[in-house]
C-alpha cells in the first residue's frame, strides 16, 4: 500500500514538473523565436526565412554615434522604398540581437522610432523588408555606459 | 500609457510612451544576488476602427518605459485609436486616444 502511494505521488510530481516546464514554451510560441536567437543571422532566418541582406542607402538610420547611456539609445529608421512590410532593428553584440520588429500593414508609413538598450559598443543594424526582399543599413554606436548591467 | 496622435497632412502621427519595467530576466538584484524575473512587453498593437494599423514585437533590448512613434494613413481628425500592449506574463493594457 505504501509503495503504491509513493508511486502515485512520484507520478503526480513528474507530470506536474513536465507541465511546468512545458508552460513557458507554450506561452512563448506565439512570440517569434527570433527574439530568443543569439545570432543576427539566426534571428534573420527565424524572422524572414532568409539572412540575405542588400546594403541600401535609401534607408535612413538615425542613431547617435556616441551613446552616453546604453540603456536608452534612440533609433529611427526611415525608408522611401515602396511596399515596405516590415522593419526590424538588430544590435549584434546584445545577448539576443533582435531588439524590435515592426509589421507595417498597408497605409502605415515606413518610419519608426524606438528606444533600445545596448550592452556595449556595437553595430546597430536596420533591416527593411520591401517586396519580399531584405535591405539593410548599419552604423556603429559607441557606448560609454552599458545598458544591460543596471 | 501616454498616447499622442496628431494629423500631419494625410498621415496620423502617433507617439506612445508605455509605462513598463521591461525587465530582461538577465539582471541580478545587487542586494540579494537573485535574478530579477523577466517582465517585458512582447507586443504593441495599434488599431483604428477594426483595422490593425501598426504592430510591433519587442525583444528584451527595448528600453524601460518604451517609447515608440509611427504614422499611418486613413485616419481623420476626431477619430479614436486604441493601443494595446501584452507582456510576457500575459498582462495586457489597452488605452484609447483621440486623433487631433
Amino acid at each position: 500500500m505504501q509503495r503504491r502511494l509513493l508511486l502515485k505521488s512520484l507520478l503526480g510530481f513528474t507530470t506536474m514538473a513536465a507541465a511546468m516546464t512545458a508552460m513557458p514554451r507554450l506561452a512563448m510560441a506565439k512570440w517569434s523565436k527570433a527574439f530568443d536567437n543569439g545570432t543576427v543571422d539566426g534571428a534573420l532566418n527565424d524572422l524572414y526565412g532568409s539572412a540575405e541582406l542588400t546594403a541600401d542607402d535609401a534607408i535612413k538610420l538615425k542613431v547617435p554615434e556616441i551613446a552616453e547611456n546604453g540603456s536608452v539609445v534612440p533609433v529611427t529608421v526611415k525608408s522611401k522604398m515602396a511596399n515596405v512590410t516590415n522593419i526590424s532593428i538588430f544590435a549584434d553584440k546584445n545577448p539576443q540581437p533582435l531588439a524590435a520588429s515592426f509589421t507595417l500593414p498597408e497605409g502605415a508609413a515606413a518610419e519608426v522610432s524606438i528606444r533600445i538598450r545596448l550592452g556595449e559598443t556595437q553595430v546597430v543594424k536596420a533591416v527593411v523588408e520591401a517586396d519580399g526582399k531584405l535591405y539593410t543599413k548599419q552604423q556603429e554606436v559607441k557606448v560609454t555606459i552599458g545598458g544591460c548591467g543596471g | 500609457m501616454k498616447i499622442k496622435a496628431k494629423m500631419k497632412k494625410d498621415m496620423a502621427v502617433v507617439k506612445v510612451l508605455a509605462k513598463h519595467p521591461m525587465e530582461t530576466g538577465l539582471r541580478k538584484d545587487k542586494k540579494t544576488d537573485k535574478v530579477i524575473p523577466a517582465k517585458f512587453i512582447k507586443e504593441l498593437v495599434c488599431t483604428h476602427g477594426d483595422k490593425v494599423v501598426f504592430h510591433a514585437d519587442f525583444g528584451r533590448a527595448v528600453s524601460k518605459n518604451p517609447y515608440v512613434s509611427f504614422s499611418f494613413a486613413g485616419a481623420q481628425k476626431g477619430d479614436t485609436i486604441a493601443m494595446t500592449w501584452t507582456d510576457n506574463t500575459n498582462e495586457t493594457l489597452t488605452v484609447e486616444a483621440p486623433v487631433k
